[in-house]
């Protein structure tokens, strides 16, 4: 393992395979194309297992570095390196790549060449953003990854797809600058550098610290979604394809909770402190309203989406009740949501790309004709209401265990969830999947190809693996986590 | 014995993924031989560890390490003691009696090897809940066999009903589930783990604590116990159907009959009890939580009986009585006599299962007609059937000899003794319960077996959720069901009369259960009472033969054979007088309206008033809209500018020069004024 930069590996061999996925060219050659863009997402894929096997759960250093001056002049580098928070997103990342490619295998027939390379290409700059230590650098994975996601939206998207990443345009825009403005601040004041651990240290004043936390809150919130800067992602989901609103769902939705991890926690924690109670109402508020605005969606693409902010509201709850269970159970609710709330939005895709349609009613019975599809979306289903032995209830029980011993309160709210959850998502499944066929499209449904069979299988295994055994997620952050709470505790102010 | 303790739930449980993954491909004798032989493995293997733990070896031990956080653990772990092996004999018993039936219930059903899949990974998933040593286990068998359930319900998912009382069994069960995270979330915070050793053995140092629901509101302050313990019991109460949570259980006869066996009345639904018993060390601090469990108890044993009087659904008559029956369970919980409630359970699960398989047999015979108003004097046509439903109903009535009768007579008994608020009325409602058990269960008794003939008419569609064709056309006559259907009826109906006879002294008076459940005797002495009163099993029938519980059975039986079959004219007078009760009971006291209306319809309405009003119409409309029209409205007057006439910008830019320049020229003629 030692010589070979595996981070660097990470981020540039997908990169250099959208690449080349590019100069098979024309349409002509998509089956090239596809068959080259697998195997780039393989190779992705294989090059960060050994972050997880060669990985040292006994330290919260950041491992596997990589430090190379990058822009001297103001001491920027191109610094890379994992902990064991960051270095499952990077797995999950590339695994998902992998599913990605094969979600798209012979549902985009235009542009398949270019369709491929973005995601390929998004993949490594993702994964650019997990490994980042240098702010700067930081900043410029942030941004670029959301290039290669407007022009999936954009190109391959449905027919409001302007309107959409505009919204999501404006909604990103302040945040984006707000981020730009902290980073600055913090490298002047930090004597001319952009290191990430290095700020980690930094003493601030108290005002200072709100000031950076509500700048990195602009630019995260509106990623997480928190509420009520969420509006923009059931409409981004409904007008992206199926394996964009994946990745979206899976990977995109994860920077910015990373970015508390990583920035708001460690580098403002008085702030974090002061402005707790804000950011559990602000949690609440996604699980309850948000609940209840999923259980009144028509369109299934929306209720997930919905259901995601849901979902996400657990996350920034568990990183706000400052105690390890919480922290740890909002990882692994990350984790968790991005294999199911993937596979949610795969299980809608290979419906639309059947009947063509995402609304509730226009379905009914699907059960009839695809009794295998039904299977699977029953386990992403309760996977999605959080049932045991599925990935969906470890992260939500921590969270919960962890709420209660915070505050009783908090706790009632949260585990509202159990039974809005639930609601939302068993409610869509009956309309859809149970009953007798509702028309003739559910009639003339074929159940699911090979290939989408291992799509659900590969994801199957992810929320049921991690249901079941959550251990070998959770040991590698525990010193990573202890790490980030010690940060948390011990104040900044001088 | 380790591996005879993982043996029990993984036999089922490869049943179950062998049946279910390949249940397009293989045989259907293939399916319900390995399920057969799961379940059957598991029964065998549960009699050795019962005579392992009869002869005083109990077991506590992790099977794996299923996460660690900061410094709390959470295992996967078995706590093999008396309890848990009297429930995984009665699981894994009734579980196998109802797969072989189910070889003859559902034979023709395409879901064939779907049925036997669900019904194995709900016995793995029971035998899970009741060997947990940890509450988080607990919760996940707990779960899990919610699911299962929720599949079973639905199983015929092309009828709207089913698919109806599924989601709602579901969602109902969850809202107790709610409750009951929040209880486990409790323990985790006090004691800092969920397994029960520790926390059982420091739960007296935990006596006096207390928590407040709303943190710095002194008024919200309560007996930490009791909130833990009520927490706890709320999810009791949603899979223990309990009132006001109990609506989802009759809808569940929508799902085959073997199953309403199986999950809703011998196990599934008994887990609640299990769980109160296991927890008596809690329980047992808090009259508080002692006395609201024995008020939900004698409510649902009480009012819950009396909907049974007016069905005509030949399950839903047995469903009203497994609600009522969980009632007397849940008094005799709260009347601190755990170790009756688990005895009830068993003798419960015995008869109730051979009343349900009973009636899914009189329903193969009416081919699948349910309504007894087409039934009567299916004895002749039915005999094996009609007798074990005979023995089952004088089991549930409480006839003296019968298994029945010792539970249930121990439960009245220890309610008398009991001193906790509450008491009293508890003892009323298992009272008039006796009385009420007894008439509605020998009214469906009378007028599915005795009396007049009244199938095989020019009859209209009997129950109405079964889409096709079902019944009997004229001249068609019922029929004895096949072995595989009343061999379970015959082998159920064997411990129906003598399991309660065997085992009252063990169980009740001696110290089988020992330190598996935990009574202060001291504040609590029912059981003390009980046994002092307890003068062998022989004597206490013959002693009950003088007393009013006996005669109030009788009463009921009686007075059902002089309405029912005497002077069948009657009820239908006696409905006309009685026009406002009758339509109340109709409506089973308006729950499901009342939660279809207001929680249903409540949500479904907030759900779009937030979105359409919330996310649509503030949110877009005002910031996201109002930023847009600000955008715009720049952009909009930009565009005024460019104009493309050439005269128009040398104006502007005329102008902008001439303006620029004023500003500076007053701008120097400042800074010369401040210089001077």
């Amino acid at each position: 393992m030692s010589g070979l930069p595996i981070l660097s590996l990470a981020i540039w061999v997908p990169v250099l395979a959208g690449f080349v996925v590019l100069l098979a060219g024309s349409d002509q050659n998509s089956p090239l194309a596809r068959k080259l863009a697998l195997l780039g997402a393989l190779a992705g894929l294989l090059v960060t297992l050994p972050l997880y096997t060669g990985f040292d759960t006994t330290t919260p250093a950041m491992q596997f570095g990589e430090l190379h001056p990058w822009i001297r002049r103001f001491g920027m580098n191109y610094h890379l390196g994992v902990d064991g928070i960051s270095m499952l997103f990077v797995i999950l990342n590339s695994f998902i790549t992998v599913i990605v490619v094969l979600a798209g295998w012979k549902v985009i027939q235009s542009k398949v060449a270019q369709y491929n390379a973005c995601f390929l290409i998004m993949s490594g700059l993702l994964n650019g953003i997990f490994v980042a230590l240098d702010g700067m650098l930081f900043y410029v994975f942030f941004e670029a990854s959301l290039i290669p996601l407007y022009l999936i939206i954009g190109v391959w998207g449905g027919p409001r797809r302007v309107y959409a990443a505009f919204k999501f345009f404006l909604f990103t825009l302040a945040g984006s600058l707000l981020l730009l403005l902290s980073l600055i601040y913090l490298y002047l004041h930090s004597n001319g550098s952009f290191s990430i651990l290095e700020w980690h240290q930094l003493p601030l004043p108290l005002e200072t610290q709100k000031w950076i936390f509500l700048a990195f809150l602009a630019a995260f919130a509106v990623k997480v979604p928190m509420w009520p800067v969420h509006t923009w992602l059931p409409d981004a989901h409904v007008e992206a394809p199926t394996g964009g609103s994946i990745v979206l769902a899976a990977i995109a939705l994860k920077l910015g909770a990373y970015g508390f991890v990583r920035f708001s926690l460690p580098i403002a924690p008085d702030a974090a402190h002061a402005f707790s109670g804000l950011i559990i109402i602000l949690s609440l508020i996604a699980v309850v309203y948000i609940g209840f605005v999923a259980l009144a969606q028509e369109d299934m693409k929306k209720l997930v989406a919905y259901s995601s902010i849901a979902h996400m509201g657990f996350v920034t709850l568990g990183f706000f009740l400052f105690s390890s269970l919480g922290v740890e159970g909002a990882l692994v609710q990350m984790i968790s949501h991005g294999f199911v709330a993937g596979a949610m939005f795969y299980c809608i895709g290979v419906m639309y790309d059947r009947v063509h349609s995402r609304l509730i009613k226009d379905y009914g019975g699907v059960v009839n004709t695809m009794p295998k599809f039904a299977a699977f979306f029953m386990l992403f289903a309760m996977a999605n209401a959080g049932l045991p032995a599925t990935s969906g209830f470890v992260g939500e029980f921590m969270v919960i265990m962890a709420s209660v011993k915070f505050n009783l309160c908090v706790a009632f709210l949260a585990a509202s969830t159990m039974i809005l959850g639930a609601a939302y998502t068993l409610w869509m499944y009956k309309r859809v999947v149970f009953g007798a066929v509702a028309n003739h499209h559910v009639a003339e449904l074929t159940d699911i190809t090979a290939r989408e069979f291992l799509v659900l299988a590969l994801l199957a295994l992810g929320a049921l693996g991690i249901g079941l055994y959550p251990q070998p997620i959770t040991e590698v952050m525990h010193s990573s986590v202890d790490e980030l709470l010690r940060h948390i505790s011990v104040s900044k102010i001088q | 014995m380790e591996n005879l303790y993982l043996l029990v739930p993984l036999a089922p449980l490869f049943g179950a993924l062998i049946a279910g993954l390949l249940c397009r491909v293989i045989p259907k004798v293939l399916a319900h031989s390995v399920a057969i032989a799961g379940v059957g493995i598991a029964f065998v293997a549960s009699v050795f560890i019962y005579q392992d733990v009869a002869a005083g070896n109990t077991f506590n031990g992790t099977v794996y390490q299923w996460l660690t956080s900061g410094d709390y653990s959470f295992q996967v772990g078995f706590l093999i003691d008396s309890l848990t092996v009297t429930m995984m004999l009665v699981v894994t018993f009734v579980s196998l009696m109802v797969h072989i039936y189910t070889i003859g219930y559902m034979q023709d059903d395409p879901g064939y090897n779907r049925f036997f899949s669900y019904i194995s990974l709900f016995t793995f998933s029971m035998l899970m809940l009741v060997m947990a040593n940890n509450f988080m286990q607990l919760f996940f068998g707990w779960e899990a066999v919610g699911l299962v359930s929720y599949l079973l319900i639905g199983f015929w998912y092309t009828r709207p009903t089913a698919i109806f009382a599924n989601l709602k069994a579901f969602l109902a069960n969850r809202v107790g589930d709610f409750g009951f995270i929040l209880g486990i979330g409790l323990v985790l915070a006090n004691f800092g783990t969920l397994d029960y050793q520790p926390v059982f053995d420091h739960a007296r140092d935990f006596a006096d604590a207390t928590v407040s629901l709303i943190p710095g509101c002194d008024a919200t302050t309560f007996s930490l116990m009791s909130v833990t313990c009520i927490l706890l019991f709320v999810g009791a109460m949603g899979k223990s159907a309990q009132v006001p949570l109990h609506v989802w259980l009759p809808d569940s006869m929508e799902g085959p009959t073997p199953i309403s066996a199986l999950i809703h009345a011998a196990t599934m639904v008994t887990a609640g009890i299990f769980m109160v018993s296991r927890m008596s060390p809690l329980f047992e601090l808090s009259d508080t939580a002692l006395s609201f469990v024995i008020v939900i108890g004698s409510i649902t044993a009480l009012f819950m009986g009396f909907l049974g009087i007016i069905q005509n659904d030949i399950k839903r008559v047995v469903a009203y009585s497994t609600l009522s029956q969980l009632g007397y369970m849940t008094v005799a919980l709260g009347a601190s006599a755990y170790s009756v409630a688990i005895f009830h359970l068993m003798t419960h699960a015995f008869f109730k299962a051979l009343l349900f398989l009973a009636a899914g047999s009189v329903i193969i015979g009416m081919h699948h007609d349910q309504d007894i108003r087409n039934m009567g004097g299916l004895r002749k046509y039915m005999p094996i059937t009609w007798l074990t439903f005979l023995i089952g109903s004088l089991a549930l009535i409480g006839t003296p000899f019968f298994s029945g009768f010792y539970s249930k007579d121990s439960i009245i008994e220890a309610v008398s003794f009991s001193h906790i608020p509450g008491s009293g009325f508890a003892y009323f409602s298992v009272m008039a319960g006796v009385f009420i058990t007894a008439f509605y269960s020998f009214r469906l008794y009378f007028l599915v077996f005795h009396g007049e003939e009244r199938f095989g008419k020019a009859h209209k569609e009997g129950h109405d959720s079964h889409g096709e064709h079902h019944g009997l056309v004229h001249g068609q006559k019922p029929h004895e069901t096949p072995w595989v259907v009343w061999l379970p009826l015959v082998l159920l109906a064997i411990p129906s009369v003598f399991i309660g006879y065997i085992t009252i002294e063990p169980m009740l008076f001696g110290d089988f259960f020992g330190s598996a459940i935990f009574i202060d005797t001291e504040a609590h002495p029912v059981m003390e009472e009980l046994t002092q009163d307890y003068h062998g099993a022989f004597a206490m029938a013959l002693h009950a033969l003088t007393s009013p519980v006996f005669w109030l059975a009788v009463a009921g039986v009686v007075s059902s054979w002089f309405l029912y079959l005497k002077q069948p004219q009657i009820p239908a007078k006696i409905k006309a007088a009685c026009g406002p009760i009758h339509t109340l009971l109709e409506n089973k006291y308006y729950f499901d309206k009342f939660y279809e209306t207001v929680f249903a319809g409540g949500a479904r309405l907030i759900g779009r008033g937030l979105w359409k009003g919330g996310d649509a119409g503030i949110i877009d409309g005002l910031i996201v809209g109002g930023s847009v029209r600000v955008v715009s409205g720049i952009a909009a007057l930009a565009r005024l500018f460019q104009s493309g006439h050439i005269y128009q910008y040398a104006f502007t830019m005329i102008f902008g020069v001439c303006a620029f320049l004023t500003l500076w020229l007053l701008w120097l003629m400042g800074f010369f004024a401040r210089l001077n």
